[in-house]
């Protein structure tokens, strides 16, 4: 085990994660906007911002995938000790946890059953920067937004599955936005 | 403070709530079945809200309920005391200072804005269970997007009065996909629903389920072409405070069968009474 295991986690639990849950709740509330989220500190690869997610939403309850680098002793010793989440399989999260394209393809998540579409897997995907970049429309967009996103037409496909598809979480640093699957990509 | 964790709920609890609510707010208006707690209060009196106000509060936010419109009310209280004692937060009754309102059966006069969280205490969730109790056929007309049972229930109400009787929980469409029942809310706050700058999450504490609206969503309340939809509202003046656009209680004054009408938001009256809106009823 190694010794930044059982730090960096929430100085204070209960506070911190109040605090991060409302940034994550403002960006899944108004796709596009960008939300500061801090109080976390992973080891690498995870980012501060996705530490901060995953510390606010996971327990023993919420089976984790770990895509490519993510998927390293350091990260589920971390995760393992401050969530207790089992690790499991692409078909069977979730949450899901990686970059763009060690997460791909999006096929293999749970999308949820017509009668609960809310059993779908949310995908926390880091990125290297945000940006302008595609248009957003629909609930909690007044207008347009826009955001920079990894690619367009995949956001396409997952907005025709509506009310069923998957959402998504965008960490890079401290930052954090959030795209649900009702909001339509252009 | 030290007796409890931070607003109440332990951190499982609230984990799971937080889940439910962004699955919510990513599809408008389905209903979340999540694992309601038993909380120090009957069912009824707001369990559903009190919980999804635990679960978003932050020691940063100042706090303000209200029940059917005011502040003062046993159960506007209560909650507001109980959040007091074991968050922390600061309280007040002002509209626009407000960074969580939970309500019961109101929406607030004055137009909420961006940074505000509407909390909805809704005691049944399920619009269409009036029309059909077994939850295996709701969800599965929800899955299929089958609610013509709901428009034979308003027609009836054309064809038994004349016009759509139905005013309060007023049966709304969001985004074109689910049907949503508002909570009982008068139908007089029907059309703040949609376009709201501010975030909306119901919370349905007996019946386990947690919905949202998240802003700018289109929200349509279901009607007909030729009887469309009415907010309605009592047809006179606030006797407090002259306000003609507010919606009304009527309140019997004596045993004459006097009476009087006055805002039902507590906060809007007292506000334009301070500004000088006097009217005869005025204390």
């Amino acid at each position: 085990m190694q010794a930044n295991t059982l730090s960096g986690g929430f100085a204070d639990p209960a506070i911190g994660s109040a605090h991060a849950f409302r940034s994550v709740m403002e960006a899944m509330a108004r796709p596009g906007t960008i939300q500061d989220i801090e109080g976390a500190a992973p080891p690498a690869p995870l980012s501060p911002a996705m530490g901060a997610v995953l510390l606010t939403l996971c327990d023993t309850e919420t089976p984790i995938y770990l895509a490519g680098d993510m998927d390293c002793e350091a990260a589920r010793a971390w995760l393992a000790f401050h969530t207790g989440a089992p690790f499991v399989g692409p078909a069977h999260c979730m949450f899901a946890v990686g970059k763009w394209d060690a997460l791909a393809p999006l096929a293999v998540y749970p999308i949820g059953t017509s009668e609960y579409p809310d059993r779908s897997a949310t995908l926390i995907v880091e990125c290297s920067e945000f940006a302008a970049g595609a248009t957003l429309t629909g609930p909690g967009i007044k207008d347009q937004a826009t955001l920079s996103l990894p690619e367009v037409e995949a956001f396409q496909v997952n907005r025709t599955l509506f009310p069923l598809g998957l959402d998504f979480i965008f960490t890079c640093g401290e930052r954090l936005a959030a795209l649900p699957r009702s909001t339509k990509v252009s | 403070m030290t007796e409890y964790n931070f607003a109440y709920l332990d951190e499982q609890t609230k984990r799971m709530i937080r889940r439910a609510i962004l699955k919510g707010l990513a599809i408008p208006g389905y209903q979340v079945p999540f694992a309601s707690r038993e909380m120090p209060m009957p069912y009824g009196w707001g369990t559903g809200g009190v919980q999804v106000s635990a679960a978003v509060l932050t020691p940063k936010d100042t706090f303000k309920v209200i029940d059917q419109g005011a502040d003062d009310t046993t159960n506007a209280v209560s909650i507001r005391t109980f959040f007091q004692r074991t968050a922390g937060v600061a309280t007040t009754t002002t509209t626009s200072d407000a960074t969580v309102i939970q309500t019961r059966h109101r929406i607030p006069e004055e137009p909420l804005h961006e940074g505000q969280i509407l909390v909805y205490q809704v005691p049944i969730p399920e619009p269409l269970r009036f029309l059909e109790p077994r939850e295996s056929e709701t969800r599965k007309m929800h899955s299929l997007e089958e609610y013509g049972l709901m428009h034979v229930k308003l027609y009836e109400d054309i064809s038994r009065h004349g016009h759509i009787a139905t005013s309060y929980a007023y049966p709304v469409k969001v985004e074109g996909r689910y049907v949503m029942d508002p909570s009982p809310i008068p139908k007089f706050d029907n059309p703040k629903l949609g376009d709201m700058a501010a975030i909306q999450l119901f919370g349905a504490g007996r019946e386990q389920r947690i919905y949202a609206l998240p802003p700018y969503t289109q929200v349509v309340s279901l009607d007909f072409e030729d009887h469309p939809f009415e907010a309605s509202k009592a047809d006179h003046p606030c006797g407090m405070c002259g306000a003609t656009d507010s919606y009304l209680d009527e309140l019997i004054i004596d045993d004459a069968g006097g009476r009087m009408f006055v805002c039902s938001d507590t906060d809007y009256c007292e506000v334009r009474q301070a500004a000088g809106h006097k009217r005869k009823d005025a204390a």
